[in-house]
């Protein structure tokens, strides 16, 4: 599928009726929420068709299992130590090739936009998997906002870096701060999201609060967290791991059982939940998403192009 | 050399099955965990790392025996077979659960990973070298062999601590800083048998 310019929209068209409705929704939801107590979600989110209809992993296994190096490489870091990054306020400065550049606070990029949730399959590249309810709004959403210029090819992100919160970055156990990358119509694809959320909630910081991207076809470590800079370029952006062992983590990185990383095989997974006895089930082209995305990469030598 | 004495003193009171029932602690430990959900949200992952561990740090604790006899006067040497077979069992359950918790008993991919990836091959070398000393870790093979030869023999627990060094610094993503001091300390043991090596040739 060719990228095509989407069609400028003005900011009447990105805030449609339905989404003041679904902000209603959220304030009722609050308030239903202090009423319920804790069970109530506190995030409004409209049901999607992207979503899977596997079961989903719990909220302490999704908030307890994260490789966040920022926080730490045990993954049981990040849930301990990521208490200790501020959030709010949050910035993401938006430049290169777009029509509007600039540094927008979080909730001015996110104002009026109709949160999905997107019950993702998640697959990390160290061969384990999960199903996680994320609550986000499509990328595409955001970038025709701000106006993809016509030259525009690639999408970079950037994680914040500030190791006074997050301890992991006080030791160079990567070239902070972690970077990762798109092609611009793999970042304009209606399955990547950026969320903001997780199970009704707010996104924990141990997942990459404020806002992270998810991708879900590709290994867990481009879905970038606590993102602080978009850049749209004209040429391939330079990518965290892809700079550290570009021999075991490609650009592409899509998740695909034939293209096996040096050092372990892609060809299976392990299921986060399954317990001790849970063995292992065969991972699944493009993640299980080949019929939405396999028409980006027609043509492209896969093995080549990990 | 007091501190040395006195520890040689305790040392011959204390019987060698404390080593074997002290190194099966942290076993039911893990067992105990397993079963009641207290190894985290990965409880496969989690055993196999702490059992791998655990054997990797009893080859090190084996290997300080000569060096600390050579250097500080401090004679353990009665209970290192005690602490290499508890080594190796560690080290044959972390392959266990490797091959039928982590892999599922998915044979063909275990050889294949056994053959293909070299930080598993090389953790296989390490348990496969270990295994003739465990066979004749008993009074009839030292007898049987020959102390000289028996000794030769049992010169493959150099090898096998330097790949199951190697083998965890290999497996591991970025670079943390533990399997580094893991590896050193291997290293830097061997590297204190050395001089002796080359006295006793030079004789």
């Amino acid at each position: 599928m060719p990228y095509r310019p989407a069609p400028r929209p003005t900011w009447a068209d990105v805030t449609p009726r339905a989404a003041w409705l679904s902000r209603r929704a959220l304030l009722a939801g609050a308030a239903g929420a202090a009423l319920a107590g804790p069970a109530a979600a506190k995030l409004a989110a409209q049901p999607s068709r992207y979503s899977t209809d596997a079961e989903p992993n719990t909220w302490d296994e999704i908030t307890g299992y994260n490789n966040f190096y920022e926080f730490g490489t045990d993954k049981s870091d990040p849930r301990r130590y990521a208490d200790a990054l501020t959030t709010d306020p949050w910035a993401v400065k938006i430049d290169g090739m777009v029509d509007r550049p600039g540094t927008y606070d979080l909730s001015d990029l996110t104002k009026g936009v109709t949160l999905e949730e997107r019950i993702y399959r998640f697959r990390c590249v160290e061969a384990w998997g999960m199903v996680i309810p994320w609550i986000g709004v499509e990328l595409a959403t955001l970038l025709n906002r701000v106006g993809v210029r016509p030259g525009a090819k690639y999408v970079a992100f950037e994680t914040l870096y500030r190791p006074e919160e997050m301890r992991g970055q006080q030791r160079p156990i990567l070239d902070w701060p972690y970077r990762e990358g798109l092609r611009l119509d793999e970042a304009m694809h209606p399955l990547t999201i950026l969320a903001t959320g997780l199970y009704g909630e707010e996104m924990p910081n141990q997942n990459g609060a404020p806002i992270r991207l998810v991708v879900p076809w590709k290994y867990g470590f481009k879905s970038i967290k606590s993102i602080v800079r978009i850049s749209l370029t004209d040429s391939q952006p330079p990518t965290t791991w892809n700079m550290m062992q570009p021999r075991e983590y490609g650009f592409y990185s899509n998740v695909n059982p034939e293209v096996d990383h040096p050092r372990w095989s892609q060809a299976t997974e392990r299921r986060i939940g399954a317990g001790v006895f849970g063995g292992r089930e065969p991972t699944l082209m493009f993640n299980g998403y080949a019929e939405q995305v396999a028409g980006l990469y027609a043509g492209m030598d896969l093995a080549k192009f990990y | 050399m007091a501190l040395a004495e006195a520890i040689n003193r305790g040392a011959r009171r204390l019987p060698t099955a404390a080593i074997y029932a002290a190194g099966m602690v942290p076993l039911a430990w893990l067992v105990w965990a397993a079963a009641t959900g207290g190894l985290g949200i990965d409880p496969v992952k989690e055993m196999e790392h702490r059992l791998g561990l655990w054997g990797l740090q009893l080859l090190i604790l084996g290997l300080c025996v000569t060096p600390l006899r050579r250097y500080a006067g401090v004679n353990l040497i009665r209970f290192r077979r005690a602490v290499g077979l508890v080594a190796f069992a560690y080290i044959l359950l972390h392959f266990l659960v490797w091959l039928v918790l982590d892999m599922g008993l998915l044979w063909q991919q275990a050889l294949a990973d056994i053959a293909k990836r070299p930080y598993v091959t090389v953790g296989m070398l390490g348990l496969v070298a270990l295994m003739p000393l465990a066979l004749t870790s008993n009074d009839w093979s030292v007898r049987r062999l020959g102390a000289a030869a028996w000794r030769r023999l049992h010169r493959l627990t150099y090898l096998a601590a330097l790949a199951g060094g190697v083998h965890y610094l290999w497996l591991v993503k970025a670079w943390p800083v533990e399997p580094f001091l893991y590896l050193g300390a291997i290293l830097a043991l061997l590297a204190l048998r050395l001089p002796a090596r080359r006295a006793a040739t030079a004789r």
